[in-house]
């Protein structure tokens, strides 16, 4: 096996707080690897060091062998990276199509003149990548609600969209963030089966934080937990469901 | 939503994507064309230099609406913009010989740097921050007009030669009217497409969530420095059409009451839309023709009234925005599209 992502040392702090605290792990491809901890443990801080948003200002991220902290976030993207949000962030004004048709915004190579003059060219691109973005849309189950605006749908339906537009990326790996939050146990069910899909069918990677124990321990093949910035328990989820450190801090308080 | 008529059903993604997607659509742009182009054969002079100086605004706005519509980036200096390109364009034409069909890009492109360049605080900078530093620009390039008089002949005005193009002398209201109607028509077509493509979404983005464009790949820098690049452009090309019109070219027609009229006209007519844009350029230069029409009229009829409405115009003009933006805050291409939506559905519509 190869790692895919290789988090080594890091640490991050805001001012007096650490949110980080020398985390090493790596992720294989392939993987659904799980990041759990409770509440401000530092799993979102850790997402966004990866999309390159938040600089650590020790250790070094790695992704497919190449260091990351130089690359600005859009090159990130460009290199593989998709991501899902904890707080959504869709473009709450655009249709769901336009939305995924944006995921797909560095397979196209229209520029500003041939966008413009659209004829020919520019046609034939878009075409093709509405051809793909559809195929996404059967995935998801989302056929119906193509047109409408973001704004206008379920909480449940945006995260789907939003692992839509990720996945127009086309990415080697995706990072999630609390996908399952919020939602109904019919919505969660889905989203498990778009995750196990995904992942089995084209082989994405899959670095999840989730709170949900049953479906941590269900669908991950690699667990780390992370406890006040630091990394205090890794393994396959039988292991950490064995583990006392883990337990203490984490699964034994809920 | 995109609400196609029943009985008009895509049946391929092309079709989907089309900018005139129905028989109705159609034949109403082709009416509106035909309409278009007998105009100045039936109207008299005035409404023909009116539709000119309309035409030349909606190309301004739209341009000025790729940049805050779009990209979502204000601009207080599109005014000044426009006067770059009017100056550039004659003295192209005046000094350095150039023909007309190239000193209108030409004007466009420079105008379209010197936006760039105006433009690069926006890397840094939002909102109202944004807002000053392109106020800025206004003031900058306002003041060189005025002041660089050995090129621009500062406020006594800069005289324009009429554009000529392969032997043609556009000289009078009748043959301008094509002029600008043919450049309006590529403008709008080039405004469209670039919205519903990648550089018009990726624009779109930006304004509705700058982090999550970045983070699926977005270069914002990029984006935000086309948006000046094109929008200034868009000035330019108008500037160019304006100052050949007019032929004697001011600073004064190029302050920041321009650049806010600009600004009035894609808020009122609907931020971020085309159409939006043309509407509101079409009422902006409307509006003052007819409260001046109306005070012109009601000074016949009773002379005091008449007097003291000429003198309230220009508070007229400002209440009539105000009550606009209060009461139709989503723009005249939104109650456009609930008018025909309420057709379509006719007699069914709730
Ligand atoms: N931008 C920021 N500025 C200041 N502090 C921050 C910032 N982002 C995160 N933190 C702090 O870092 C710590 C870790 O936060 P983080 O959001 O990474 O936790 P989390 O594990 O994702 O928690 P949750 O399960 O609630 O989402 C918290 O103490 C938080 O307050
Ligand atoms: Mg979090």
């Amino acid at each position: 096996m190869t790692p895919i992502l290789q988090i080594e040392h890091v640490s991050l702090s805001f001012g007096g707080v650490n949110a980080l605290t020398d985390v090493s792990f790596q992720v294989q491809k392939g993987q659904i690897y799980s990041l759990i901890g409770p509440n401000g443990a530092g799993k979102t801080s850790l997402l966004n060091s990866v999309s390159g948003f938040y600089h650590p200002q020790q250790g070094s991220i790695s992704f497919d062998g190449q260091e990351l902290n130089q690359i600005p976030p859009h090159k990130r993207a460009r290199l593989g990276i998709a991501r899902t949000f904890q707080n959504i962030e869709l473009f709450q004004h655009m249709s769901v199509l336009d939305n995924l048709m944006l995921g797909a915004h560095n397979q196209l190579s229209a520029g500003v003149f041939s966008s413009g003059i659209y004829w020919k060219w520019a046609e034939k691109e878009e075409l093709a990548a509405r051809r793909e973005i559809e195929d996404i849309i059967d995935f998801l189950e989302i056929e119906n609600i193509r047109y409408q605006p973001i704004g206008q749908l379920s909480y449940g339906l945006q995260k789907r969209v939003e692992l839509g537009r990720a996945l127009a990326l086309r990415p080697q790996i995706i990072l999630m963030d609390e996908p399952m939050a919020g939602m109904t146990v019919e919505e969660k069910q889905d989203m498990v089966r778009f995750i196990i899909d995904m992942n089995e069918e084209h082989d994405t990677t899959i670095l999840l934080i989730e709170h949900d124990m049953g479906v941590v321990m269900d669908v991950s093949d690699y667990v780390t937990v992370l406890d006040f910035g630091r990394l205090i328990g890794e393994g396959t989820p039988a292991e950490i469901r064995k583990n006392q450190q883990v337990i203490e801090a984490y699964i034994g308080q809920q | 939503m995109n609400r196609l008529p029943s009985g008009v059903f895509n049946t391929s993604y092309q079709q989907d994507a089309q900018l005139f997607r129905t028989p109705v659509q159609r034949i109403s742009l082709a009416a509106f064309l035909v309409a278009l182009i007998a105009f100045p054969f039936v109207g008299n002079a005035y409404v023909v230099s009116l539709a000119i100086i309309v035409g030349i605004y909606v190309i301004g706005a739209v341009g000025l609406n790729i940049l805050t519509g779009f990209a979502g980036q204000i601009s207080i200096g599109h005014g000044a913009f426009v006067g770059v390109g009017a100056y550039v364009s004659a003295i192209l034409v005046a000094e350095a010989g150039v023909p007309f069909l190239i000193a209108m890009p030409l004007a466009g492109l420079v105008t379209a740097c010197v936006g760039l360049g105006f433009g690069l605080p926006s890397l840094r900078v939002k909102g109202l921050y944004l807002a000053i530093a392109t106020l800025s620009a206004q003031v900058i390039l306002n003041y060189i007009m005025n002041n660089w008089s050995s090129v621009t002949k500062g406020t006594s005005g800069l005289p324009v030669d009429s554009p000529e193009i392969l032997g043609f002398v556009f000289n009078n209201d009748f043959s301008y009217y094509f002029l600008v109607l043919a450049v309006a028509i590529l403008a709008l077509l080039f405004a469209r497409n670039l919205q519903r493509t990648r550089i018009g979404r990726a624009m779109t983005a930006i304004r509705d969530n700058d982090l999550a464009a970045e983070l699926i790949g977005i270069n914002l820098f990029r984006y935000k420095l086309t948006a000046f690049f094109i929008s200034s452009f868009y000035a330019g090309i108008a500037g160019s059409l304006w100052a050949h019109y007019v032929t004697l070219i001011t600073p004064e027609h190029f302050t920041i009451v321009e650049s806010i009229n600009y600004l009035a006209a894609i808020i009122i007519g609907g931020i971020g839309s085309v159409l939006g844009a043309v509407l509101g350029a079409v009422f902006m230069v409307l509006l003052p023709e007819v409260l001046r029409l109306l005070s012109d009229s009601l000074s016949g009829i009773f002379p005091n009234v008449g007097l003291f409405f000429s003198a309230m115009k220009d508070v007229i003009f400002g209440l009539i925005i105000i009550l606009f933006l209060i009461y139709e805050p989503r723009g005249l291409n939104h109650r456009w599209q609930m008018i025909k939506a309420y057709w379509k559905l006719w007699p069914f519509s709730y």
